[in-house]
C-alpha cells in the first residue's frame, strides 16, 4: 500500500490551519512571518502532491517560484520588521496600528 | 475655381485683420477689408459671366462632407442665375459699405476687429448664397447669425448693445431650430440635400411631409428675416454700428430667408398651404412694421421697422408666386435701404451719435448731400416713379392682385396697398423731422467725408436707376435673366403677361404713395409731435407684441429659471449631492470602527471571507 | 511499500509537531527551530512524492537560507522579543481558533479518499534534469521574471534596512541622532 493523495492533502490542510492560527493569534511579528512560511509550505505540499498524482512537472515548477517569492518576501518583510523595530522599538504588530479608522 | 476664390477672399481678409489687424496701420486694415470684398465682387462678376452660370450652373465640389449609406453630402459651392444675383448684391453693396466704414469707423479703437467681423460676415453670406446644398447653406446661415451677433454687440461695453446681441442670437435660435428640423425632415424623406435633386424629388414627396418641412424652413426664415412672430430682434439690432445695420440688417443677411425660399421654390410650390402662409405672414408683417415705423422716434429704428416691412413685401411676393418680383425687390431694397442707413449714419456721424428725431432737424442746410441721398432713398422706398422701389413694389402688388384673381385672398393685396400708403407717410415724417425745419439740437453738423459720400452717391444712383433692371420699358432685364431659373417650376407669371387688366391696378400704388407723402408732409410740415391718441400708444408699443412675449414667454421662463435655480438647484440637486455626501460620511462614521488598524483583525476578516467562499462552493 | 507509509507517518508527525512549535512556543529561537523541523519533514515528503529537486531546494533555500535569516533577526532583536504589552484584542484568540477550526473542517470535507492510486512515476520525473528542462524551455520567461523579483527584493531590503536619517513617525525613545553624512532619503 502506498500513501494516498488525500493523506498529503490532509497534512497540508492541518499545517495551513496551524499557520492561520499563528497569524491570527500571535502578536510577535517574527512569529507571524514564520506562520506565513508555514502556510506557504502547506500549499507547496499540495502542489507537489498533485504533481505526483498527475505526473505533471508544472506543479513542482510552481513550488520553485513559490520558494523564490517566499525568499524575497522574507527578506523584505524582515527588513521592514527591523525598520519598524528601529523607529518604534517594538515587534508587537498590535502596536503598529496607524491605519486605525 | 473662381467660386472658391469668391468665398476665400473675404475669409482671408478676416484672417489677416483678425489675427494681425491690431498691429497694422489703419490704412492697411481698411485697404485689406475693402480690397478683399472688392476683389470678391470682381470675381463674382467674372463668375457670373461664365456661360455655365446661365446654363445648368457652375459647381465646385470641395470634398465629401458626410457619407452615411445612401446619404451623402458634399461640401460644395454652386452658382446659377439666382446665386449670381445674390453674390453680386452681397459683394457690390458690401464693398460700398466697407468703403463707407473707413470713414464712419475712423475713430473707433477696435477698427481692425470691426473689419475682421465685417469680412467674416461677407464670407459667410457668400457661403450662404453659393452653398451647393442645404447643409452648406445652413452653415452660412448660422455663420451670418454669428456675425450679426458679434456686430450688434460690437460695442459690447454698452449694456444695451450686449443684450441686443444676445436677443438677436436667441430669437434667431428659435427660428433656426425649425430650420434645422426642416433640413433633417427633407434629408430623411428626400434622402438628399442637393438643391437640384431636392427640386426633382419634391414632386414625389408626400404633401403633408413637404408642407411640414417647408413650414419649418419658413420658421427659420421668419427668424433670420425678422418676420412675425420673430421680428423682435431687428429693431434692437440697431445698437450696432450703422454700416452694419446697412449691410447686415437691411441689405443682405435679413434677405437670406427670401433667398432660401427662392432657392427652394419647387418645394414650396408643391407644398400645399405653405405659400399661402408665407403670403399672409409677409402681408401682416409689412403692414404691422410700417405702422410701428410711423410713431418711432429713433431714426435707425424707423429704418429697421421699414426693413421688416419691406421684407414682408418680399415674402408676400414669394407667397403670391411672384418670385422674380421678390428677388427684384430684394435687389432694389438692398440699394435704397443701404442708402437710407448710410445717410442716417452720416447724420449720426455729424451729430455725434444722436438718432432721436426729436433732437434732430434742419440738417438739410449743412448736410446737403446727405439730405439728397436720404431723399432719393426715401422716394425709392415710398415707391415714387421712376425710383427703383416703385418698379419692384409695383410688380409685387400686381402679382398680389393677380393671385387674388386666381383664388387668393384679396386682403393680401389690400394690405400691400395700405402698407404702401403708411410707408410713404413714415418716410416723409422721417425726412421732415430730420432734415427740415429749424435745428433742434445745437451743434455743428458737417457734411460726411468723401470716403463716406462716394458710396452713398453710388447707392443713390442705383436707387434712382436700379428700377430699370425690372422696368417694362427697359425690357425687364433682371426678370428675364431670372426667368429660366423660375420657369421650370411652371410659374409662368412673367411669360405672356398681359398688360394689367385695368390701368388702375398700376396707378393705384403710385396714387397711394403720393397721397402718403402729401399726408406726411401735411402732418409734419411744422414738426408737430403727432401722437395719434390711443392708436399712437398702441403703435408705439409695437401692437403690444413684445409686451405679450414678455408676459407669455419671457417672464414665465425667468420665473421657471428662478424656480430651477433657487429651489430645484439648491434644494433638489444640491440637496441630493450633499445628501449623498452626508450619507456616505455618516456611513463611514458608522463603520469606521471596523477599521481597527490591527493587522490580525484584517487577517481574521480575510479568513472569514475565505471560509464563506469555500462553504458556498461546498454546499451550494 | 509499507516503508513508504512509515516514513510518511513519521514525516507528517514531525511536520505537525514543528508547526505546533512555530505557533505555540514563546521563545523565538524555538519558533525558528520548529520551523526548521517542519521544512525538513516536508523535504522528506517531497522525496516520497518523487520531487527530488524540490526537496533539495527546500533544504538549501528554506532551511539553509530563510531559517538562518530568521535566526539572525532573532539575535538582532533579542532583548525585545520576549516582552510584550498586555493583549488588547481579547476576542481575537477565541475567534481565531473558531475560524481556523471551521476552515479546517471545510477543507477536510473536500477530501474524497477515493482517488485511484497514482501511476508509478518515471525514473526521471522530478529530477534536476527534468525540472531544469521545463524551467529553461516553456518557463523561461517566468524564470527570468523571478530573477528580477529577487533583485528587486535585494534592493528593497537594502533601502529599507538603511538607518533612517530622519525617523518618519518618531516616538520619543528612538530619536537617536543620525550619523553625519548619512544618506538622506
Amino acid at each position: 500500500m502506498s500513501v494516498p493523495l488525500e493523506a498529503y492533502l490532509a497534512l497540508s490542510a492541518l499545517l495551513f490551519v496551524l499557520g492561520t492560527t499563528g497569524v491570527l493569534v500571535r502578536r510577535n511579528a517574527l512569529v507571524v512571518f514564520m506562520s506565513i512560511e508555514l502556510m506557504l509550505n502547506a500549499v507547496n505540499l499540495t502542489f507537489v502532491a498533485f504533481a505526483r498524482q498527475r505526473l505533471a512537472i508544472e506543479g513542482q515548477l510552481a513550488v520553485f517560484f513559490v520558494v523564490v517569492v517566499a525568499a524575497v518576501e522574507v527578506v523584505v518583510g524582515l527588513a521592514i520588521l527591523i525598520a519598524i523595530f528601529r523607529t518604534r522599538d517594538t515587534v508587537d504588530i498590535d502596536d503598529v496600528d496607524l491605519l486605525r479608522g | 475655381m473662381v467660386l472658391e476664390v469668391i468665398v476665400a477672399l473675404p475669409l482671408a481678409g478676416w484672417l489677416i485683420n483678425g489675427l494681425a489687424g491690431g498691429r497694422l496701420p489703419r490704412g492697411v486694415v481698411g485697404a485689406i477689408g475693402c480690397g478683399t470684398v472688392g476683389a470678391a465682387c470682381a470675381a463674382s462678376v467674372m463668375a457670373a459671366g461664365d456661360p455655365a452660370v446661365a446654363g445648368g450652373g457652375l459647381t465646385a465640389t470641395l470634398f465629401t462632407w458626410l457619407s452615411a449609406g445612401e446619404f451623402t453630402v458634399s461640401a460644395g459651392l454652386f452658382m446659377d442665375r439666382l446665386s449670381a444675383l445674390m453674390a453680386l448684391v452681397v459683394t457690390g453693396v458690401g464693398f460700398l459699405i466697407h468703403v463707407y466704414s473707413i470713414g464712419y469707423m475712423a475713430d473707433d479703437p477696435a477698427y481692425a476687429r470691426y473689419f475682421a467681423y465685417l469680412n467674416l460676415f461677407v464670407a459667410s453670406m457668400l457661403l450662404l448664397v453659393l452653398g451647393g446644398n442645404l447643409l452648406v447653406l445652413f452653415v452660412g446661415w448660422e455663420l451670418v447669425g454669428l456675425c450679426s451677433y458679434l456686430l450688434i454687440g460690437f460695442w459690447f461695453d454698452r449694456e444695451r448693445a450686449a443684450s441686443s446681441g444676445r436677443k438677436a442670437f436667441i430669437v434667431n435660435r428659435i427660428g433656426d431650430a425649425g430650420f434645422l428640423l426642416g433640413i433633417l425632415l427633407l434629408a430623411t424623406t428626400a434622402g438628399n440635400l442637393q438643391f437640384d435633386r431636392l427640386a426633382a424629388a419634391s414632386g414625389g414627396m408626400a404633401p403633408g411631409l413637404l408642407t411640414a418641412a417647408t413650414l419649418l424652413l419658413f420658421a427659420g426664415a421668419t427668424g433670420k428675416s425678422a418676420q412675425l412672430p420673430l421680428y423682435v430682434w431687428l429693431p434692437d439690432a440697431m445698437e450696432g454700428p450703422t454700416p452694419v445695420s446697412a449691410l447686415i440688417h437691411a441689405a443682405t443677411m435679413v434677405t437670406a430667408g427670401v433667398y432660401m425660399i427662392a432657392r427652394l421654390h419647387p418645394l414650396f410650390l408643391h407644398a400645399g398651404y405653405t405659400l399661402s402662409v408665407v403670403a399672409a405672414v409677409g402681408a401682416v408683417t409689412a403692414f404691422f412694421a410700417a405702422t410701428v415705423a410711423l410713431v418711432e422716434w429713433d431714426l435707425k429704428r424707423v429704418l429697421a421697422y421699414s426693413t421688416i416691412s419691406q421684407l414682408g413685401y418680399m415674402f408676400l411676393a414669394m407667397g403670391v408666386v411672384m418670385m422674380p418680383a421678390g428677388m427684384f425687390h430684394l435687389t432694389t431694397h438692398a440699394f435704397f435701404k443701404a442708402l437710407l442707413f448710410l445717410a442716417a449714419g452720416s447724420v449720426m456721424h455729424a451729430m455725434r451719435g444722436v438718432v432721436d428725431m426729436r433732437r434732430l432737424g434742419g440738417l438739410a442746410g449743412p448736410m446737403r448731400w446727405t439730405a439728397a441721398g436720404f431723399a432719393v432713398g426715401g422716394l425709392a422706398l415710398a415707391g415714387v416713379p421712376p425710383f427703383a422701389g416703385f418698379f419692384s413694389k409695383d410688380l409685387i402688388l400686381e402679382g398680389a392682385f393677380e393671385w387674388a384673381q386666381r383664388g387668393g385672398a384679396m386682403l393680401v393685396w389690400i394690405a400691400g396697398l395700405a402698407t404702401a400708403f403708411v410707408t410713404a407717410v413714415y418716410v416723409t415724417r422721417a425726412m421732415m423731422l430730420t432734415f427740415a425745419g429749424p435745428a433742434a439740437d445745437p451743434g455743428h453738423p458737417h457734411e460726411a467725408p468723401a470716403v463716406m459720400g462716394l458710396p452713398m452717391a453710388v447707392l443713390a444712383a442705383l436707387s434712382f436707376g436700379g428700377g430699370l433692371l425690372g422696368a417694362r420699358v427697359a425690357g425687364e432685364p433682371l426678370l428675364r435673366y431670372l426667368e429660366p431659373f423660375f420657369v421650370d417650376s411652371a410659374i409662368g407669371v412673367l411669360k405672356d403677361r398681359p398688360m394689367p387688366a385695368a390701368g388702375v391696378i398700376t396707378a393705384l400704388p403710385v396714387a397711394v404713395s403720393l397721397a402718403g407723402i402729401l399726408a406726411g408732409f401735411a402732418l409734419y410740415r411744422d414738426r408737430r409731435e403727432v401722437t395719434l391718441g390711443a392708436l399712437g400708444r398702441f403703435l408705439s408699443h409695437q401692437w403690444y407684441i413684445e409686451t405679450l412675449y414678455d408676459a407669455v414667454i419671457v417672464t414665465p421662463a425667468k420665473r421657471l429659471a428662478h424656480l430651477l435655480a433657487d429651489v430645484v438647484e439648491t434644494r433638489g440637486i444640491d440637496g441630493a449631492v450633499n445628501g449623498v455626501g452626508a450619507l456616505v460620511g455618516r456611513a463611514g462614521l458608522a463603520v469606521r470602527g471596523l477599521q481597527t488598524g490591527f493587522v490580525r483583525n484584517y487577517a481574521a476578516a480575510i479568513l472569514a471571507g475565505t471560509i464563506l467562499m469555500l462553504g458556498y462552493w461546498l454546499f451550494r | 511499500m509499507v516503508v513508504e507509509v512509515i516514513i510518511f507517518v513519521f514525516a507528517a508527525l514531525g511536520a505537525l509537531a514543528g508547526g505546533l512549535g512555530v505557533v505555540a512556543s514563546r521563545l523565538p529561537v524555538r519558533n525558528a527551530l520548529s520551523l526548521l523541523l517542519v521544512l525538513g519533514s516536508l523535504a522528506v515528503t517531497y522525496l516520497l512524492l518523487a520531487a527530488q529537486f524540490i526537496a533539495v531546494l527546500q533544504v538549501i533555500v528554506y532551511a539553509g537560507a530563510i531559517v538562518v535569516l530568521f535566526l539572525f533577526v532573532v539575535m538582532l532583536l533579542h532583548r525585545q522579543l520576549g516582552a510584550m504589552s498586555p493583549d488588547r484584542l481579547r476576542w481575537q484568540g477565541p475567534v481565531a481558533i473558531g475560524l481556523s477550526a471551521a476552515f479546517l473542517i471545510l477543507m477536510l470535507l473536500t477530501l474524497r479518499f477515493a482517488t485511484n492510486a497514482a501511476a508509478p512515476a518515471p525514473a526521471e520525473f522530478g529530477t534536476v534534469e527534468s525540472v531544469g528542462r521545463a524551467l529553461f524551455t516553456s518557463f523561461a520567461l517566468p524564470f527570468e521574471v523571478a530573477s528580477v523579483i529577487l533583485l528587486v527584493g535585494i534592493i528593497a531590503a537594502v533601502v529599507i534596512g538603511r538607518p533612517a536619517s530622519r525617523p518618519v513617525a518618531a516616538p520619543p525613545r528612538s530619536s537617536a541622532p543620525s550619523p553625519v553624512g548619512a544618506p538622506r532619503r
